[in-house]
C-alpha cells in the first residue's frame, strides 16, 4: 500500500493463510503499525497520537454521559446536575468530557501549524490536508452542539449567535436559520436535533481520520526536512526509516503520558477554569448574559468574525459593489469561513519549492508572526467590541488573509533557501551522531 | 562485555515489564469507572430503605406504598384476624404448600408459622397485629387483591392464587408464600423498609 | 525558537479564560477569603458548612431554593441520619405528585425551590460566579486565586456600604462587590441574626464567610473526591511518564549511536 518499499506480512501457518486468502486483516493492521516512519521526526510530531487519544476519549466518556442525560429543555441543566451528584463517578467523566474538548482543540491547533511550518501540506500531501481541514471543521461541528446540551446560559446564547451566522446569508438565510433551529428561536427541537448530531457526527469524524491516515501512509510521512524517503530500494529505505512500532508508538505514548499529567490536574484541580461561570445558570430564553463569549478555541474566529464592521472600507466597498448584498454581518460570516478556507488552500498559494520551514530563512519569521496573530486573535475575541479592540482585531485579521493569499505566493519567489540536507539519514546523523560499532543493537 | 550484556538485558527486560505492567493498571484504572458508572446511582440507592409512616393504618385496613418500584402490603390485623390466623397457623406447616416463612429477617430454614411471619409488635399492641409482605403474586408477579379468596387473606386476580391470612400461599399456581421484606419499627408509628 | 511557541502554546491555556472578562460598570472589590477547601490539598471545614447550612435555613431559604441539592447528601456535612431526617421534616415541605398533596420533606427529597420573589437559586451560585478576572482578559488571576465564587458571595454578602437609591420603583442598595454597584437584595444579615451552637461569633463577616463556604459545597458536592482523583492519577501518570521516558531512551539508544546511560 505505501509507495515505502518495507516488509509485509506473510502468512505462515495454514491458518493465518485460510484466513488471509478471505480477509487480509493482519496484512492491513501489519503494515499500518509497521510503517517506515522517517527517524528524524521531532517532538512536534506526537500530537496526531494525541488527537486520536482525545478523539476515544470522547467518543468513550460521549457514550457513558448519554445513558444519564436527557435531552430536553426542561430537564437537560438538570440531568446533568444529576451525572455531578448521583451518578458514580460522573463529576470526573463530565469534566474528563468537558476538559478533553479543550486538550482537543490545543492538540489541534499545534497539529496544524506543525503542519504549516514544516510544510506538511504540500505535494503530495493535498488530500492529507483538506481531509485534515475537514476534520477540524467537523470538530468545531461537534463541539459547539455539544456545549449546548448543558441548557446553561452560555450554551443557549452561543447557540442563539451561532445560528444567527446563518441568518446573515443573503435572500436565503432566514430560512436556514429556522430550518438549522427547527422553529423561530432556539428550542426543544433544536436541543433534540444538535443531540443527535452530537453523538453521530464524532463517528464521521473517525471515518475521516482513517481517510487522512491512509492519505499519509500512501505518501509518507513529512519529516522536519521535508526531504523525501528514499525509495529506490528497501535497503535504501530503511536507512531513512524505522518501523511505527515500537519505536514511533512509544515516543508518543511518553509524550501523551507527559501531556495526560497536565490534563489530569486540571480536569482534577481545576476543571471550570476553561468554562464560563453562566454556563450553571440554566438557559433562560428571556435574559441575555452580560457577555456572550465562545469557548477559547472558537475565538481566533470569533475576532475575525466581529472585526469586519461597517466602518471598514473593505466592507463597504463589498457592499457598493454588490449593490448591498453582501452586507456588514454576511462579509463577517464570509470572513471567519474564510479565514479556515484559506488555510485549506495553503497548498496551492505557497509556490516555494522546498516544504521545510527550517531551510526558509524569510518564511520563518512570517510564521512565527502568524503564531502570534493567532494568538492575538484568541485574546482580541475574548474582549469586548470596543476601541481600541476592534482596530487591534482588523489588523490582526488582515494579517492572518495576508500571510496565506499574500506571503506565501511571494515568497516563493523571492526568498532564496538554505541548503537542506540530501537525505533523512544525513539530518539525523547530523543530530544524533552515526552509529559507531561499539554499540551494537543490543538483541 | 558479554557480562555487562547479560546485566543489560535483565535491566532492559524488567523495565519493559515495569512499564508495561503499569500500562494496564493505567487501562484497568480507566475501565471500571466506565462500568460503574452503570450501577445504580446514589438518587436510586437512597431509596432502598424507606420511612413509613403507619400511624394512619387502623386495624383491619391496609397501606400499600412503593419500595424498590414494588408494591408492598403493611397490613393492621384486627382481632378477628389475629385469631383466625392462629386458627389456620394450627393445622401446621406440613399442611402448606410452601413450608418455608420466606421471611428476610429470619433464617432462610424457618417454619411458615404466623409468628415467623409477622412483624414483632411496637409497644402496647399485643403479638401478631402487624404482616408486612411484598405484594407480587409468587407465580407470576400479578398484584393480589387484599380481604379476599378462599382463606381471607390475599387473592390473586390473574391465575386465581390463594394467600391466607398471613400471605401464605394455600391454593392455586403461586409456588411460595408472599416474600417478608427487611422491616423494622424505627419507633411505635413507624416501618423502615430495606 | 520553536521552544519559545511551546512556551507560548502553554500560554494559549492561561489565555483562555479570557473568556470571562470582566463586565462593565462600577468597580468591583472582591476579597481574597481564605477558604479551607482551596488548593490542592485544602478539605471542608465540616463545622463551618454545618454554621452555613443554619445561616441558608434561618436567613437566605426565606427567599432562595437549592432545588438541585438533595437533603440526603447533607450527611456529608457531618450529621447523622436521624438529623438529616429531622432537619428535613422540620424545615421543609414539598409537594407530592402521588398525594397530590404538600407533606413535611424527607431525605431523598431536594431542597425546595423557592422562585416565590424571583430570588436565584443558590445551588449552583458558586460556580455560576466569578470573583477574579483578567488582568486584560488573560485569565492569570483566575489562575492563581481561583475561579473566585466563594469569594465573590462572601465580599457580596459583607460588601453593602448602607447606602440606598431608589431607581423606578426599586430601591437599591450600593454594594462594593455586586457588579454595577447597586443590588436590588436588601443586606440579609446582621450581628448576632443567628446563634451558632459552636459558639462562633456571628458578625456579617463571619456568616458571609460562612453561607459562601457551604454554597461551594452546594455547587460542588463531590469537589474532595475530585481532588483526591486528581492527585493520585498526576502521580500514577507522572510515574507512567517516567517509565515511558526510560522505555523510550533504551528503545532509541542503539539507533542513535549513543551509549545507554
Amino acid at each position: 500500500m505505501s509507495g515505502i518499499p518495507h516488509d509485509h506480512y506473510e502468512p505462515k501457518t495454514n491458518g493465518e493463510k485460510w484466513l488471509n486468502s478471505r480477509l487480509p486483516i493482519v496484512g492491513l493492521i501489519y503494515d499500518t503499525i509497521m510503517i517506515p516512519t522517517p527517524k528524524n521526526l521531532n517532538w512536534w510530531w506526537i500530537w496526531g497520537i494525541v488527537l486520536a487519544f482525545c478523539l476515544a476519549l470522547q467518543i468513550v466518556t460521549g457514550i457513558v454521559l448519554v445513558m444519564h442525560y436527557t435531552p430536553h429543555v426542561d430537564l437537560a441543566f438538570a440531568s446533568i446536575e444529576h451525572i455531578m451528584r448521583n451518578v458514580n463517578g460522573g463529576y470526573m467523566l463530565r469534566y474528563l468530557h468537558m476538559n478533553g474538548a479543550s486538550l482537543f482543540f490545543v492538540a489541534v491547533y499545534i497539529h496544524i501549524f506543525r503542519g504549516l511550518f514544516y510544510g506538511s501540506y504540500k505535494a503530495p500531501r493535498e488530500i492529507t490536508w483538506i481531509v485534515g481541514m475537514l476534520i477540524y471543521l467537523m470538530m468545531m461541528g461537534t463541539a459547539f452542539m455539544g456545549y449546548v446540551l448543558p441548557w446553561g446560559q452560555m450554551s443557549f446564547w452561543g447557540a442563539t449567535v451561532i445560528t444567527g451566522l446563518f441568518g446573515a446569508i443573503p435572500f436565503v438565510g432566514e430560512a436556514i436559520q429556522t430550518w438549522l433551529l427547527g422553529g423561530p428561536a432556539v428550542d426543544n427541537a433544536t436541543l433534540n436535533r444538535f443531540f443527535s448530531l452530537h453523538y453521530l457526527l464524532p463517528f464521521v469524524i473517525a471515518a475521516l481520520v482513517i481517510v487522512h491516515i491512509w492519505a499519509f501512509h500512501t505518501t509518507g510521512n513529512n519529516n522536519p526536512t521535508g526531504v523525501d524517503v528514499r525509495r529506490g530500494s528497501k535497503a535504501e529505505a530503511e536507512k531513512d526509516t524505522l518501523p511505527f512500532w515500537p519505536y514511533f508508538v512509544i515516543k508518543d505514548l511518553f509524550a501523551l503520558a507527559v501531556i495526560l499529567v497536565v490534563f489530569w490536574a486540571v480536569v482534577g484541580f481545576m476543571p471550570n477554569y476553561l468554562g464560563h461561570p453562566d454556563n450553571y445558570i440554566e438557559a433562560n430564553p428571556l435574559v441575555t448574559p452580560a457577555h456572550i463569549v465562545p469557548e477559547w478555541y472558537f475565538l481566533p474566529f470569533y475576532a475575525i468574525l466581529r472585526a469586519f464592521t461597517g466602518e471598514v472600507w473593505v466592507v463597504q466597498f463589498a457592499s457598493f459593489i454588490t449593490g448591498g448584498i453582501v452586507d456588514a454581518k454576511f462579509f463577517g460570516v464570509i470572513a471567519m469561513f474564510g479565514a479556515i478556507l484559506a488555510m485549506a488552500l495553503a497548498p496551492w498559494l505557497d509556490t516555494s519549492s522546498v516544504r521545510s520551514g527550517k531551510y526558509r530563512p524569510m518564511f520563518k519569521w512570517w510564521f512565527y508572526l502568524l503564531v502570534i496573530d493567532f494568538f492575538a486573535l484568541m485574546w482580541l475575541g475574548a474582549m469586548p467590541a470596543e476601541e481600541p479592540y476592534a482596530t487591534f482585531s482588523l489588523i490582526a485579521s488582515a494579517y492572518w488573509f495576508a500571510y496565506f493569499f499574500v506571503i506565501l505566493p511571494i515568497l516563493g519567489v523571492i526568498e532564496k533557501p538554505l541548503a537542506q540536507p540530501e537525505t533523512i539519514e544525513e539530518d539525523f546523523n547530523a543530530h544524533y551522531g552515526k552509529a559507531d560499532a561499539d554499540a551494537t543493537p543490543a538483541e | 562485555m558479554s557480562h555487562a550484556e547479560d546485566n543489560e538485558g535483565t535491566r532492559r527486560d524488567f523495565l519493559y515489564y515495569v512499564a508495561g505492567g503499569a500500562g494496564v493498571v493505567a487501562t484497568g484504572a480507566a475501565v471500571w469507572p466506565l462500568i460503574n458508572q452503570m450501577n445504580p446511582s446514589a438518587d436510586v440507592q437512597a431509596l432502598s430503605s424507606i420511612r413509613v409512616d403507619v400511624s394512619g393504618v387502623e386495624p383491619g385496613t391496609q397501606l400499600t406504598v412503593k419500595w424498590l418500584g414494588k408494591p408492598v402490603f403493611i397490613r393492621h390485623r384486627t382481632g378477628a384476624e389475629i385469631q383466625k390466623a392462629q386458627e389456620q397457623d394450627a393445622e401446621g406447616v406440613g399442611a402448606l404448600p410452601d413450608p418455608l416463612a420466606r421471611n428476610f429477617n429470619l433464617n432462610a430454614d424457618a417454619p411458615a408459622t404466623d409468628a415467623n411471619r409477622v412483624m414483632p409488635s411496637p409497644e402496647g399492641e399485643g403479638a401478631g397485629a402487624w404482616i408486612v409482605q411484598m405484594g407480587v403474586c409468587t407465580h407470576l408477579g400479578c398484584v393480589p387483591l387484599g380481604d379476599a379468596g378462599d382463606f381471607g387473606g390475599w387473592f390473586c386476580p390473574c391465575h386465581g392464587s390463594h394467600y391466607d391470612l398471613a400471605g401464605r400461599i394455600r391454593k392455586g399456581p403461586a409456588p411460595e408464600n408472599l416474600p417478608v421484606p427487611p422491616a423494622e419499627w424505627v419507633d411505635n408509628s413507624t416501618i423502615k423498609l430495606g | 525558537m520553536f521552544k519559545k511557541l511551546a512556551i507560548g502554546a502553554a500560554f494559549a491555556l492561561a489565555l483562555a479564560p479570557a473568556a470571562s472578562f470582566a463586565a462593565g460598570g462600577g468597580e468591583q472589590h472582591i476579597e481574597d477569603f481564605s477558604f479551607s477547601f482551596e488548593g490542592p490539598f485544602g478539605t471542608w471545614d465540616k463545622n463551618q458548612l454545618q454554621r452555613g447550612l443554619q445561616v441558608y435555613t434561618e436567613v437566605c431559604a426565606a427567599c432562595h431554593g437549592l432545588k438541585y441539592v438533595p437533603l440526603r447528601t447533607l450527611e456529608d456535612l457531618g450529621y447523622s441520619e436521624e438529623e438529616v431526617i429531622a432537619y428535613a421534616a422540620g424545615n421543609f415541605e414539598v409537594f407530592d405528585p402521588e398525594l397530590d398533596d404538600f407533606r413535611p420533606a424527607i431525605p431523598t427529597d431536594h431542597f425546595p425551590a423557592n422562585d416565590g420573589v424571583g430570588a436565584p437559586d443558590l445551588s449552583l451560585m458558586a460556580k455560576a460566579r466569578a470573583g477574579f478576572h483578567g488582568p486584560y482578559g488573560l485569565g492569570i488571576n483566575q489562575f492563581f486565586k481561583g475561579m473566585g465564587g466563594a469569594e465573590y458571595i462572601a465580599s457580596l454578602l459583607d460588601g453593602y456600604t448602607g447606602h440606598e437609591k431608589e431607581e423606578a420603583g426599586t430601591v437599591l442598595y450600593e454594594n462594593t462587590a455586586f457588579p454595577g454597584g447597586w443590588i436590588s437584595m436588601a443586606p440579609p444579615l446582621a450581628e448576632d441574626q443567628v446563634e451558632f451552637t459552636d459558639g462562633h461569633p456571628a458578625t456579617v463577616e463571619a456568616m458571609s464567610e460562612d453561607i459562601a463556604a457551604f454554597l461551594m459545597w452546594t455547587a460542588e458536592p463531590k469537589m474532595m473526591e475530585r481532588k483526591y482523583s486528581g492527585f493520585v492519577g498526576v502521580i500514577f501518570l507522572s510515574l507512567l511518564s517516567v517509565l515511558l521516558y526510560l522505555v523510550n531512551k533504551r528503545l532509541w539508544a542503539a539507533v542513535k549511536g549513543k551509549k545507554t546511560a
